[in-house]
């Protein structure tokens, strides 16, 4: 009687256990945070992001700082803010991607979409950059966060790059 | 490298494979390629050959990796004029 009290004790911590090691065991997830204005690497990140859902992994992208001007719609901007805002504009890429039927980072960016990349948008970034949100790409999974949520991607993702 | 370039059926045999589904991927660069073949592969039958045209050659060695992580099978891979005839059978 006593044995097999102890054994359904032992079996509930066992259940336990294995319930709190499946809570935080990583998923067949990607995190990458991108923080450089470089159009080169927001395009790379993008690049690896659509690689990854080809691999059905869930791809979370969180953008910060400089990144940020990526996410900015030139069609919804304010000319006038832009002008007196030193070192913003469109982002600039240096190849003929065209030539090499590579995608454009516009293009890039439908392809996330279409593959349901979720972006995340740092809050302070957008204070910092003085971007409004009605400025940003229409984006079906854009959402904005501080930066303990970026961490918490990470500690779900098997994977997480900063890029 | 632990993936190697190696064709697993002759450039005769794979000509020869009866083709479930054709991928025109020609004139898109990476990740292009694959996101059509990832896109398509739902079209093609299960046991079926899917075909993928790259002019991009770093198609071989990424759909060879994504087969063996997708759990379909890498058959080889023919090269055209100008682009790449990679072929591989779904398998679920």
């Amino acid at each position: 009687m006593n044995d097999r009290l102890n054994n359904d004790q032992l079996l509930q911590d066992l259940v336990n256990r294995v319930e709190a090691l499946e809570r935080e065991a990583p998923k067949n997830q990607l995190a990458l945070g991108v923080v450089s204005g470089d159009p080169e690497r927001t395009m790379a990140a993008l690049m690896v992001a659509l690689g990854a859902t080809t691999f059905d992994m869930e791809v979370d992208m969180f953008f910060m700082f400089s990144a940020l001007e990526a996410l900015r719609d030139p069609k919804k901007v304010n000319k006038d803010q832009l002008d007196s805002t030193p070192g913003v504009g469109p982002p600039m890429i240096k190849f003929d991607l065209k030539k090499h039927g590579a995608m454009s980072l516009e293009e890039l960016i439908g392809a996330a979409a279409e593959t349901g990349v979720r972006i995340t948008v740092c809050n302070l970034s957008m204070d910092l950059m003085g971007i409004k949100r009605e400025e940003l790409i229409d984006y079906p999974n854009l959402s904005f966060a501080g930066v303990a949520a970026f961490v918490d991607m990470c500690s779900q993702s098997k994977q997480c790059w900063f890029m | 490298m632990d993936v190697a370039v190696k064709e697993t059926m002759t450039e005769s045999e794979l000509k020869a494979l009866k083709i479930g589904k054709l991928v025109d991927a020609r004139g898109t660069a990476c990740p292009g390629p694959l996101l059509e073949a990832k896109r398509a592969i739902g079209e093609c039958p299960v046991a079926g050959v899917m075909e993928v045209q790259s002019s991009d050659n770093g198609t071989i060695v990424d759909i060879q990796r994504w087969c063996r992580k997708m759990g379909h099978e890498y058959l080889g891979n023919v090269a055209n004029d100008g682009f790449w005839s990679v072929y591989l059978q779904r398998k679920a």
